[in-house]
């Protein structure tokens, strides 16, 4: 498989933390039908950008559903969403509060640390 | 800039929040401990058991008759010799209550007429596993399991908290270091005994079914407590893992299930059957274990027998469309929504590292020997011996997580150690020093140890993977005590908020250390045994019929031979049964 020469296409990511400005980098990607686009988000992280952050647990088998973005607009598992051919953007989830890049607050409110803190402290008080 | 770590204290601290952690935390929980529960994930959802498709072996009999000393017979058979017996024993016989109070919790096995469905998988005797359709066991395991948890009124559940080291005082484990990854804040918790149940190590392999989080953690946090490992050479490589084509929002291993249910047939790239040259059967039969099937592709590869991207084809052409759906409804489309109609063409399958029958070395109350620190799930090792059977992972999850809960708990009503911040100082100063914040490298795009990561992976693949010779066992040492070296002088890429390349600096920490152990186990048994293969002695030797630990002497990994802890009682039951 390495033989074949392989194909690119762009994949426009959200970058920032909140409260910054949102910029978008544009990384090329190596393309091959069939790849997810959280096949994309991990080449950049271990070949470009390390600090790119994203959330995912199991990778490739939909189950965690922790890697849920927006795939050009589009609620969507990264996981499952297929690399397009061309230029694709990736969004962090616009309804939820944003963290870094494309990791945003899906943990349940209870399995916080900071609601954990608050909730032991107020126990024992 | 020195950030005061956030303190926490509890009575049990359970590592890791998969099938066996949380079971940990509601056993702990219910024999009346408080209970934190930590996973550097989402609690529930990262980790091996939600990635289960499907088989749960346990001899409920609903089946057919059966008998837990059946599966405690097949067990031992499978392991090839190693298996700690009174370990296998309480995983065959505690498996039993564990699947109908998983029952009683509404999980959902498949049942037919009333009863549960249970199905033969390669070295059951019987058809003894259950499972939840379609390929549906691990979601709704760890759903059942996340209920059960959230309802537990003395469960703190703390999701993407990383631990990075437990804290020992006077060679007692008194507590654990992290961060939060949201915001990169130090935490220290005090603990009266620490539960690890951080899964496996596949990860560390190139080609693996495994979650992100699957790198060893729970190996080198024991060792580096001053724990043993047991067996741990003896990586399974779990047979027909999918290779091609291109096939996402599955997982690797769900062929599996579709020859529990369909049988298929397993071809070379001539489309012969082969495995029949390697001691097994097929004939569209599910038979062979999973040691004999791995090697056989790999060995008909070797031949020049492969199919064209180096593994075999798997063929339900023979099986008609209306079974095929009978069999998996929804899975069916999914595949075809993939490009793959199974009526019409066969797929390609090739082994990939799926489960470590090795692991932290304990007593029947899953105690690690290191007053405070127990283990469960896969981090425990010897149960399985050199090769484990279809469906005992799970089972292994609820048994050995619902023993560690409750004797940990045990132990802190004995009474709990005092807390010494002092012992937490150098981990704290690891995440400190790693965390990148003032780095004097200007904006670190790219941290060498990216690539330290893909080439641990690669080559633990390819010297330290199915096939393994002295030789290349030798150079792999070599190369990842290099590794553990440049990792040393790397940081991370200096964010804040969720910093996931420090994350990453912890786990290829752990999982040098842990390859380590693997590699220096696997040089050291000179024999083929089980998962392990060494080409250069391609046979079995009764002479080393033992175990393996390691363990941390003065800063250094030392091996010790064991014999196999073997129990008169279980042996004579599994006889009388038979």
């Amino acid at each position: 498989m390495s033989a074949i020469r392989k194909q690119l296409m762009t994949l426009r990511v959200r970058r920032g933390g909140a409260g910054e400005p949102p910029r978008y980098d544009a990384f090329e990607v190596p393309y091959e039908p069939g790849a997810s686009v959280l096949d994309a988000l991990r080449w950049i992280r271990a070949d470009v950008d390390p600090s790119l952050a994203i959330r995912f647990s199991c990778v490739n088998a939909n189950a965690c559903k922790e890697c849920v973005v927006l795939v050009d607009g589009k609620v969507d598992y990264a996981c499952t969403a297929r690399l397009q051919p061309g230029a694709m953007t990736i969004d962090p989830l616009d309804n939820k509060r944003l963290i870094r890049d494309l990791v945003t607050d899906i943990v349940p409110p209870k399995e916080r640390l900071d609601n954990v803190v608050k909730e032991r402290t107020r126990k024992k008080g | 800039m020195t950030r005061e770590p956030i303190h926490l204290s509890t009575d049990v601290l359970v590592v890791g929040a998969g099938g066996a952690g949380m079971y940990a935390a509601i056993s702990a929980a219910r024999n009346g401990a408080d209970v934190i529960l930590a996973d550097k994930s989402l609690v529930g959802r990262g980790g091996a058991t939600i990635m289960a498709q499907m088989t749960v072996a346990a001899a409920v009999g609903h089946q057919a008759p059966d008998h837990w000393t059946h599966h405690y017979a097949d067990t031992i058979a499978a392991g090839r010799g190693l298996c700690n017996e009174p370990l296998a024993a309480i995983l065959c016989e505690e498996a039993v209550a564990r699947i109908h109070e998983m029952d009683g919790w509404k999980v959902g096995w498949a049942r037919e007429n009333g009863h549960m469905k249970q199905v033969a998988a390669p070295g059951h005797s019987v058809p003894r596993c259950v499972y939840v359709d379609f390929l549906n066991t691990g979601p709704a395991v760890a759903k059942c399991l996340r209920t059960q948890v959230a309802q537990g009124a003395n469960i703190a559940r703390i999701s993407g908290l990383s631990i990075t080291d437990l804290v020992l005082d006077g060679g007692r484990v008194i507590g654990a270091v992290g961060f939060n990854l949201e915001d990169g804040a130090p935490v220290t918790i005090a603990a009266g005994a620490v539960v690890l149940a951080a899964g496996g190590l596949t990860g560390i392999y190139r080609r693996n079914s495994a979650s992100a989080n699957m790198g060893g953690d729970s190996y080198a946090l024991a060792l580096r407590a001053g724990a043993a490992l047991i067996d741990m050479e003896f990586v399974q490589f779990f047979p027909i893992g999918h290779l091609a084509p291109r096939l996402v929002g599955m997982d690797p291993i769900m062929w599996d299930p579709f020859r529990y249910k369909l049988g298929g047939r397993l071809l070379n790239g001539k489309h012969e059957e082969f495995i029949h040259n390697y001691g097994g059967t097929d004939s569209g039969k599910y038979t062979a274990m999973r040691d004999v099937t791995s090697y056989a592709i790999v060995k008909e590869d070797e031949a020049g027998r492969a199919s064209p991207h180096g593994g075999a084809w798997l063929s339900f052409q023979h099986v008609p469309e209306k079974e095929l759906r009978a069999a998996f409804g929804p899975v069916i489309d999914r595949l075809l929504k993939n490009g793959i109609d199974l009526t019409r063409q066969p797929v390609e399958v090739s082994p990939i590292a799926h489960y470590h029958m090795g692991g932290v070395r304990v007593d029947a109350q899953m105690f690690s020997g290191v007053p405070g620190l127990y283990a469960a799930g896969e981090a425990v090792g010897g149960a399985n011996g050199a090769n484990r059977l279809s469906g005992n992972a799970i089972p292994e999850t609820f048994v050995f997580g619902e023993r560690a809960g409750r004797y940990a708990a045990e132990t802190v009503r004995v009474g709990r150690p005092a807390w010494n911040p002092q012992r937490a100082a150098r981990a704290l100063d690891e995440i400190r020093r790693r965390s990148g914040a003032g780095a004097t490298k200007p904006a670190q795009r790219g941290p060498e140890y990216h690539g330290l990561a893909k080439q641990l992976r690669a080559l633990m693949w390819d010297k330290v993977g199915l096939i393994r010779t002295g030789a290349g066992l030798t150079d792999a040492l070599q190369s990842i005590r290099a590794m553990q070296a440049a990792l040393n002088d790397e940081t991370s890429a200096g964010e804040e908020a969720f910093n996931l390349s420090l994350q990453d600096w912890f786990d290829l920490r752990a999982s040098l250390t842990t390859a380590e152990a693997v590699t220096l186990s696997a040089l050291q048994r000179t024999e083929s045994r089980g998962a392990h293969w060494r080409d250069d002695v391609p046979r079995n030797d009764p002479a080393q019929e033992h175990n393996q630990a390691v363990a941390l002497k003065d800063g250094a990994l030392s091996l010790s031979r064991l014999p196999v802890v073997r129990t008169e009682v279980a042996r004579q039951e599994a006889h009388a049964a038979q």
